[in-house]
């Protein structure tokens, strides 16, 4: 289990009086601090984790945002921010003398340019809000993680979100021209715009995956691209992981940059059929899922291309998607793994570490080993283009022994993946999930330079405390 | 000037100078030596010998190497496998003067990216992992060697596009991509700025994926071998070269409206692009001053206007979001090309200009007085003597 910091006894013994502080700064019924209705923020996506804030605030606009951290900051109060809640590195999780900042009610959209390619959004938006106010007209926001339908934006901003696209597309970082934020002292600064490239630092760059460590994001500019004609999927089910992997380094080796390249492994592909019926063979050992963009004569051509190219590999069987209802099938079913594992299994832990795509199948084959010598089932899902894994250890968090293994489990996932090259977290984020492994990636002094850049930004820090990094002894 | 072999050299270097508080310029091979601010220090310390590329692995769409290496080294290693740098960045020697190479740390260090940066990102998008050593000698790594990582603070991020003065960057990693088979464009002439960014707003907002787009006035396209008579709007596609014929074609009939394409052949575009990468429509006289804008694209014609009453002339990359200016190097033009960007929104550089004018004016815009006290902090955090580079961004740092 991880340990969380002793609250602030003074700001405990003051709390009645920091809730009727609070309360003039936002709308009537902004502030909760009624123990029932403090429930449900009491965890985020990694539900093992609980704590009830002291209170809950939820500002309307960037000014009340501005206004509610300068109070908590001249009263030495920590300060969550939340978005849905959907981290699943307990990245909103509290600490009984903080207050969450939520940032639900901030969810206009203030501007959408296509000849700019731009929207301008509050932090409160979800991502797929974001594209479903321009589909219509043939335009998205690209990074598209799995929690879209819920995650918002300001929330991705904070963690670095990918999804299944980001090979072509790029991450989150990659898909913002500006951000509105508020600083801890209560400051309102722009950082970029609507152009590309700020001149001077990237405070852009920095801020975003700072976990809420630097500022709150109320705005985002983000850069939205028109969709390309179509998009179909493939699948491609084979033999072994190690025959999968080295399809995957076939494809990427020829030249072809597929939109997405998504592997599953066995006990994946059952538990996502179980759920999605999407067709997905139950003999395989390992399967892709292979995108393509372009002209109906474009994906074909490359569908031609990539399928010749997987027939080389001996597959179990190949099976080009004929319209737009069968690829959306066979990405319900991967977009709701998260959820199918969860059919099986009572309780998982979804793991995010990245490693060089050369090393997929001895990874995979060391998760395998690992697996029976916890007793632990895992099914492996991941965005195999850039090595970003996603292994779902189930446990039953009934049986602390159980959670106590699957933690163990997890850590030794992603000390392999720093063991081969690779980093604890590719999109998730460290929060309090993977803080105590820090150590295992940075040495003492590179770890010791991000946190004096946190000072820079956070000098009392009080922005979502007990996160990323490793506890100082006190 | 000290050029060590090493890491740990740098490291000693560094260390050294913040003992003595002595400041030290951190150049590569001094190719950009021209931009923004002298450096007044007495002491040059190189990253040149740090050579060499140590890690490419095609497949896996990874390259780093050492930040001495010269650039056009690690260029013809991914032209072996055929790929390339995603974000295109430009050779301009033709602006700083004499023909120097570029190193690997400086293209990093100063974020220049090309034409291909509207549509697949800045150098600064596609640094996957940094090493560098900070101001009080210590070596601090970030990222790494894959594709995706989010593992604490985005330091590769910051130090890219610093210009040297929060840490030296001593090798870097970046994602590289499948170089395109094909490569083609189309050329609309006569048209003015704003109907051109028009134009390119309309090609960019296509389904194609072009992936460069800009707007030369006649008196810049008159030098580009290729662009012909008149003002020239012209937008790029890279792909299969099935597809470069397809979607060249597609667009040459969604974009009838502003007037009648020339196409442009693979060899042909690519030369096209290259000129435009390297700024030589620019062709600014000895003793002008240059200037790079970066604002949302409708308002590039505007401020190209703008800019050009005061005295200045310039063409429109990145469908009209940046602008190169060029013109007399004097501080009444600076400030009304500041004075211009703050009306429409956007942020510049100052890439080149007389000694005494890039020494006394602010070479970028100056921060909000709120993030300049975070900015001097997060310098002090990584260089708390000031010993590297500095000046060069903001005076006093």
């Amino acid at each position: 289990m991880i340990s969380l910091p002793e609250p602030k006894a003074h700001v405990l013994a003051k709390r009645e009086e920091i809730i009727a502080g609070l309360r003039p700064l936002v709308p009537e019924s902004g502030v909760i601090a009624e123990a029932l209705r403090l429930r449900p923020y009491e965890t985020d996506g990694l539900s093992a984790y609980r704590q009830p804030p002291m209170a809950v605030v939820l500002p309307e606009t960037t000014e009340q945002l501005a206004a509610v951290l300068k109070y908590l900051h001249s009263h030495d109060v920590r300060v969550i921010p939340r978005g849905a809640g959907t981290s699943l590195s307990g990245g909103a999780l509290p600490l009984a003398d903080a207050v969450v900042v939520g940032m639900m009610r901030m969810n206009r959209i203030l501007e959408i340019d296509y000849a700019d390619r731009l929207a301008v959004v509050q932090a409160g938006v979800t991502n797929l809000g974001i594209t479903a106010a321009m589909q219509a007209d043939g335009f998205f926001y690209a990074p598209d993680p799995s929690s879209q339908l819920a995650c918002m934006i300001g929330g991705n901003v904070g963690m670095n979100s990918g999804g299944a696209h980001c090979l072509k597309y790029g991450v989150t970082a990659n898909n913002l021209l500006g951000l509105k934020i508020v600083t801890i002292e209560g400051d309102i600064l722009d950082i970029g715009g609507a152009h590309l490239d700020a001149a001077g630092y990237d405070w852009l760059g920095l801020l975003t995956g700072s976990e809420g460590q630097l500022a709150m994001v109320s705005e985002v500019t983000v850069r939205i691209l028109r969709a390309a004609e179509g998009q179909r999927a493939m699948l491609a089910a084979f033999r072994s992981n190690e025959v999968a992997g080295a399809c995957v380094d076939r494809i990427i080796g020829s030249g072809i940059i597929p939109v997405a390249l998504e592997f599953m492994d066995r006990p994946a592909i059952h538990a996502c059929e179980a759920f999605a019926h999407a067709g997905y063979p139950l003999d395989a050992e390992a399967m892709l899922i292979i995108e393509v963009e372009g002209s109906v004569a474009e994906q074909d051509e490359l569908l031609d291309r990539i399928r010749a190219m997987c027939a080389e590999f001996d597959p179990i069987s190949l099976k080009v998607s004929q319209s737009a209802e069968e690829s959306a099938a066979i990405w319900k079913g991967r977009k709701g793994a998260f959820g199918a594992v969860g059919r099986i299994s009572p309780d998982y832990l979804c793991m995010d570490g990245t490693i060089p795509t050369s090393r997929l199948p001895d990874v995979l084959a060391r998760i395998g080993e690992m697996s029976d010598s916890y007793g632990l089932k895992v099914a492996n899902i991941f965005h195999a283009g850039d090595g970003n894994l996603h292994p779902l250890i189930m446990f039953d968090a009934n049986d602390p022994e159980s959670f106590h293994s699957a933690e163990q489990f997890g850590a030794d996932i992603l000390k392999l993946c720093v063991e081969v090259g690779g980093c604890l977290t590719g999109e998730h984020g460290v929060g309090v999930e993977k803080r105590d492994l820090m150590g295992v990636q940075f040495t003492e002094t590179e770890l010791t330079q991000q946190r004096l850049i946190k000072s820079a930004f956070d000098p009392g820090w009080l922005l979502n405390p007990a996160k990323v990094f490793p506890l100082l002894a006190a | 000037m000290s050029a060590p072999p090493d890491e740990a050299g740098i490291a000693d270097a560094i260390r050294e100078a913040a003992g003595r508080g002595e400041p030290l310029a951190i150049e590569g091979f001094a190719s950009k030596r021209g931009m923004l601010r002298p450096v007044q220090a007495a002491a040059t310390l190189s990253t040149r010998n740090l050579t060499g590329i140590t890690l490419y692995s095609p497949r896996e769409l990874i390259l780093s190497a050492r930040a001495g290496t010269p650039l056009a080294e690690i260029e013809a290693a991914l032209a072996e496998h055929n790929q390339h740098l995603i974000a295109e960045p430009p050779d301009l020697s033709g602006l700083f003067g004499e023909p120097v190479a570029q190193s690997w740390g400086g293209v990093v260090a100063t974020n220049l990216s090309g034409p291909r940066r509207i549509a697949w990102g800045a150098m600064r998008d596609h640094v996957m992992g940094i090493r560098a050593v900070n101001g009080r000698g210590e070596v601090i790594r970030s990222g790494g060697r894959v594709l995706k990582n989010v593992t604490g603070l985005d330091l590769a991020k910051l130090l890219t596009g610093s210009h040297g003065t929060l840490g030296v960057l001593t090798e870097i990693t970046v994602k590289v991509l499948p170089a395109p088979e094909g490569t083609g464009s189309l050329v609309i002439r006569g048209l003015d700025a704003t109907a051109g960014v028009a134009a390119l707003a309309a090609a960019l907002g296509s389904p194609f994926g072009v992936s460069g787009a800009a707007w030369l006035p006649a008196w810049a396209a008159a030098g580009v071998p290729a662009l012909g008579e008149g003002s020239a709007t012209v937008i790029r596609m890279e792909e299969f070269p099935s597809s470069v014929t397809y979607r060249l074609g597609r667009l040459v009939g969604d974009l009838a409206a502003f007037g009648a394409s020339a196409m442009l052949d693979d060899a042909a575009s690519r030369a096209v692009w290259s000129a435009i990468g390297r700024v030589d429509p620019l062709r600014p006289e000895a003793g002008e001053a240059v200037w790079l804008v970066s604002t949302r694209p409708s308002r590039g014609p505007a401020l190209l206007a703008a800019s050009e009453s005061a005295g200045a002339r310039g063409f429109l990359d990145w469908g009209g979001g940046r602008i190169w200016l060029a013109g007399p190097g004097s501080e009444a033009l600076h400030r009304a090309i500041g004075a211009a960007v703050r009306a429409q929104g956007g942020t510049w550089t100052l890439m080149r200009a007389p000694a005494p004018l890039r020494t006394a004016v602010d070479v970028v815009p100056a921060e909000a007085p709120a993030l300049a006290v975070i900015t001097r902090r997060v310098k002090a955090s990584l260089d708390p003597a000031g010993v590297l580079n500095p000046g060069r961004l903001y005076a006093g740092l």
